[in-house]
């Protein structure tokens, strides 16, 4: 009351006074304050994921291009076998190229001295380049063959600038030496940057130069088929169940409750399970494809239940009464009308889910999928890696190459997810029906 | 299909081509669809007994077929059900016991046969050996039984061999041989009861249902093997190691255990430290997340018009998909240098390597789209009627969102926050690379910790003994952070849905 009263007492407020001004500013201060907040922390969220991306990109790129040399390899009757090709000295030939490139030196030892600057696993490839080579147009024979190798992992630093000249020489893994040899090879043009195909050609290996993630990307396509093939038809018959015929009972609302906590599981979690059930109950072999790949479906199935039953839910009811009312059974509604409008949706989700699963490592770590593997896995059943798990394992090893390879790899593995989520929303966009 | 319909378009017109045409592309598609399914199953199941159910199904097939199309034939009066769905009643009554039973087979048979093979053995053999030199045994025996051999194995053993590969064939016939018979006695059964009266479409429905129970089921069985297998193994743990000691003991050092011959070869497992680097990170995460996320969200519902939040929303949703492992490596090469040029290079403190500031604030990174997106919910779900009201009352628009709508939305914003908790703190790869192996009782942010993710995946990455105590904490580890996990997920869905409650 004594509020009302001191109210009747006073004047009508004059509003140009300037201590109201004052306040009524102050106030609305606090607005633009809180709008400037906003702004600022979706510029620090948005500005750390550029830097992510950026400095992934800055690292990664690198790893795209790889440095070789050309050699010309004498294709000397000497060590060619014409009669028997396969039994011919193809080690000494490569041997012979690479001493070409030195051709001042007269001691025996001279190709030796370039085995730090090319890559051995590179000259390994270049005896079977020219063993092929040679084995189909035999006319080479006395010729010589250009051929291009690999510089090892230290000199392709080198030549894109990460090892510098400038460092002291106890600090870089080259000699003033080998640099002198490498300005020659330089000098004399047989060095260029080329498109790194090897990153895609090759199985795993120690020398970075010669390192590929064709084991992991096989390792996943595969696990994520057993993947599809488990979760996709066992979470669209779920959702179907759960959705269009379940009646309100104990079961379904178990049911329910799990999916929902299945959800919000930790990855790791999935793992255990893997490792405890899978591995070590049922015998399943380790590492393979097929167990990472039943993991994977585990965690991939709530995704694809609950896409697939808002896509259910999103088919307008006069279809359904529609096809009811012409003579359709239940499962005929369904299985002639809702499931195909609904398949867009569907598929949507399962895309989505499929992704969220070709990034996932922790549970492919624990059931061993962190096989070194140089080999393809053949089957489902093989030892193998897959690409998450590839990137973990070249992130461990210490070389410096493997920096800009680790990088390269998240590059592609991203590449593999934006193209999943790009179909993803390609499909909502033009197949998805609006009511 | 004599008639012709009047058509719209070319397209739409129904005519007998038309209909042979995808008649023709149906059965082009499920042709593959099979054939596919059957060569997974040939590698994943074996060769012959796939084909045999796969032959099994196609003749349970042909003989509805047959029965109903002679049963038609003969009858006066019209039959109840479409020839197809006589057809598929057979032929999934012929196929589908077979195919669950090969299913089982398949998996049980090589456990049982281990077993098997184990309790052969002379029992003088198997005096005092642990599980794990037993497994060693065993895995000899199927060298031996393959044809591989490494000095002059015991005789015993090439008994135990020639015992396995015996085994092992008869179980392989003796697969076939049931999955026909009971296909066939499926078949049999089903063909006799196709009449023209027959409700084969309520059959065939009946089992789809049945099939689409089987698969929801799957989410409860995959949670019981969760809670059974982290408990069991957790059980084993305890025995090694007393639970008091794990919950409140305060040194951890599993590595230890390796050096089965020292007196303390139990290592060391009290996970407290442990649980304080977990909680240390997370909270760290949750820091940095909310203090980016929440500003967000209450810019971007009630600030921010339709399109840049159109546009926002979904870039800052990226941050939740790019896959943990991109984060870690981020987190080492990045953010790790960097706070150790700031607080080690410019200001002098002591920074380690594996800091849990640079594990937590890339994690922090990760959960802005939880902690976002689930307020910016929250809000959204506040009555307009609050609102205005507040704006009558003469509140400015930021008093409004503080004093009004955010008191309004606080529990939906807290559920957010709970689900972000229960995601930082079960998030793996990000630590895994970017925290410390070593656990120390510390609350310096500098300091390197580990969590429970990073010891899980440590204790177990390429260790196949399961018997050290060592490998087993980590399901104890397991145990808890499922536990809590799915506590926290209860709790913030209970008080997410409380919320809704009192608006709706």
């Amino acid at each position: 009351m004594t509020d009302r009263q001191s109210l009747d007492g006073m004047a009508a407020p004059n509003w140009n006074d300037p201590a109201i001004q004052g306040r009524l500013k102050r106030r609305h201060r606090g607005a633009s304050l809180l709008r400037l907040g906003g702004i600022v922390a979706i510029a620090i969220a948005l500005g750390l994921l550029a830097l992510l991306l950026g400095s992934i990109l800055s690292i990664g790129l690198k790893a795209f291009s790889q440095t070789v040399a050309e050699i010309d390899v004498p294709i000397s009757t000497e060590y060619v076998d014409l009669e028997n090709l396969e039994d011919s000295n193809w080690t000494r030939l490569a041997q012979d190229g690479v001493a070409t490139l030195y051709p001042d030196d007269a001691t025996g030892r001279r190709d030796q001295r370039y085995r730090n600057i090319l890559s051995r696993g590179g000259l390994n490839a270049v005896r079977g380049a020219i063993e092929e080579q040679v084995i189909a147009d035999p006319s080479l024979v006395g010729q010589s063959v250009r051929v291009s190798v690999q510089l090892s992992d230290p000199f392709d630093q080198f030549a894109k600038g990460v090892v510098r000249r400038d460092t002291p020489e106890d600090m870089r893994r080259i000699t003033n030496d080998e640099i002198a040899m490498y300005d020659g090879l330089v000098a004399e043009g047989r060095i260029s940057r080329v498109f790194n195909t090897w990153l895609f050609t090759n199985g795993d290996s120690r020398f970075p130069e010669m390192a590929g993630l064709a084991a992991g990307l096989r390792g996943s396509a595969m696990a994520l088929m057993v993947c599809l093939i488990i979760s996709f038809p066992i979470g669209i018959g779920t959702a179907i169940y759960l959705e269009e015929f379940a009646p309100k009972n104990w079961l379904t609302y178990m049911i329910e409750v799990n999916i929902n906590n299945l959800a919000a599981v930790p990855s790791i979690v999935f793992g255990l399970l893997g490792l405890a059930v899978l591995l070590n109950f049922f015998g399943l072999p380790r590492s393979a494809p097929l167990v990472g790949g039943m993991v994977l479906a585990l965690m991939t199935l709530p995704t694809i239940i609950i896409a697939t039953r808002a896509a259910l839910k999103a088919v307008p009811p006069s279809i359904r009464e529609g096809a009811m009312g012409i003579g359709a059974s239940p499962m005929q509604v369904v299985t002639h009308h809702v499931l195909p409008l609904a398949m867009p949706g569907i598929l949507t989700g399962t895309i989505i889910g499929m992704a969220a699963a070709l990034g996932e490592t922790a549970p492919l770590l624990l059931i061993g999928m962190n096989m070194f593997s140089t080999d393809l896995p053949g089957s489902v059943f093989d030892q193998a890696t897959a690409l998450p798990t590839q990137i973990f394992m070249w992130f461990d090893s210490p070389e410096l190459g493997f920096v800009s390879r680790t990088a390269a790899a998240i590059i592609v593995l991203l590449g593999f997810l934006l193209m999943m989520n790009a179909t993803a929303i390609f499909i909502r966009s033009k197949l998805e029906r609006k009511w | 299909m004599g008639q012709r319909v009047p058509s719209v378009s070319k397209k739409s017109t129904i005519s007998a081509g038309n209909k042979a045409a995808r008649l023709g592309l149906h059965l082009a598609v499920i042709a593959v669809v099979m054939a596919a399914g059957l060569g997974i199953a040939m590698t994943l199941l074996g060769f012959w007994p796939a084909l045999t159910v796969a032959s099994l199904a196609v003749a349970g097939a042909g003989a509805g077929y047959w029965r109903i199309r002679n049963a038609r034939a003969a009858a006066t009066e019209r039959a109840h059900s479409l020839v197809h769905h006589h057809t598929a009643y057979v032929a999934m009554w012929t196929g589908l016991p077979a195919f669950v039973l090969l299913l089982l087979w398949v998996a049980l048979q090589g456990p049982i046969i281990d077993q098997l093979s184990i309790s052969a053995l002379p029992s003088e053999v198997l005096d005092g050996l642990s599980s794990d030199q037993i497994s060693l045994l065993l895995s000899e025996i199927k060298n031996l039984a393959a044809g591989v051999r490494f000095g002059e194995p015991a005789d015993y053993m090439v008994a135990a061999a020639e015992r396995y590969g015996a085994w092992m064939h008869i179980a392989e016939l003796a697969k076939i041989a049931v999955i026909a018979a009971i296909g066939l006695l499926g078949l049999s059964y089903s063909r006799s009861r196709i009449t023209v009266a027959f409700r084969a479409r309520q059959g065939v429905e009946r089992i789809i249902i049945g099939l689409m129970i089987a698969c929801s089921t799957i989410a409860i069985f995959t949670t019981i093997g969760i809670i059974g297998s982290l408990i069991f193994e957790a059980l084993r743990f305890f025995q090694h190691v007393p639970v008091t000691e794990f919950l409140f003991g305060t040194r951890w050092e599993p590595q230890v255990a390796i050096r089965s011959d020292q007196v303390a070869s139990l290592g060391a497992f009290g996970a407290v430290p442990v649980f304080l680097g977990t909680i240390l990170i997370s909270g760290i995460a949750i820091f940095v997340a909310s203090v980016l996320g929440l500003p967000a969200a209450i810019y971007l519902s009630e600030f921010a018009s339709t399109r840049v939040r159109g546009f926002v929303k979904p870039m800052l949703e990226i941050l939740a998909g790019v896959p943990t492992i991109v984060y870690g490596f981020f987190a080492v090469l990045v953010i790790a240098p960097a706070i150790r040029n700031v607080f080690g290079n410019m200001l002098g403190l002591d920074t380690a390597p594996g800091s849990a500031l640079a594990a937590g604030l890339v994690m922090g990174i990760m959960i802005i789209p939880f902690v976002s997106s689930l307020s910016d919910d929250a809000i959204g779900a506040v009555p307009q009627a609050l609102k205005d009201g507040a704006t009558a009352l003469g509140a400015t628009k930021s008093e409004t969102v503080l004093q009004v709508v955010l008191p309004a939305a606080l529990p939906g914003i807290a559920g957010g926050m709970l689900l972000a908790v229960s995601r930082a703190i079960g998030e793996t790869m990000i630590v895994v690379m970017a925290a410390g192996i070593f656990a120390s009782l510390t609350i310096n942010p500098l300091d390197s910790v580990t969590t429970v993710t990073v010891q899980i995946v440590t204790l177990l990455i390429g260790d196949s003994e399961f018997d050290s105590p060592k490998t087993l904490s980590a399901f104890g580890l397991g145990l808890f952070l499922f536990v809590f996990t799915l506590m926290l997920n209860v709790m913030a869905l209970r008080i997410v849905q409380k919320y809704r409650e009192s608006y709706d």
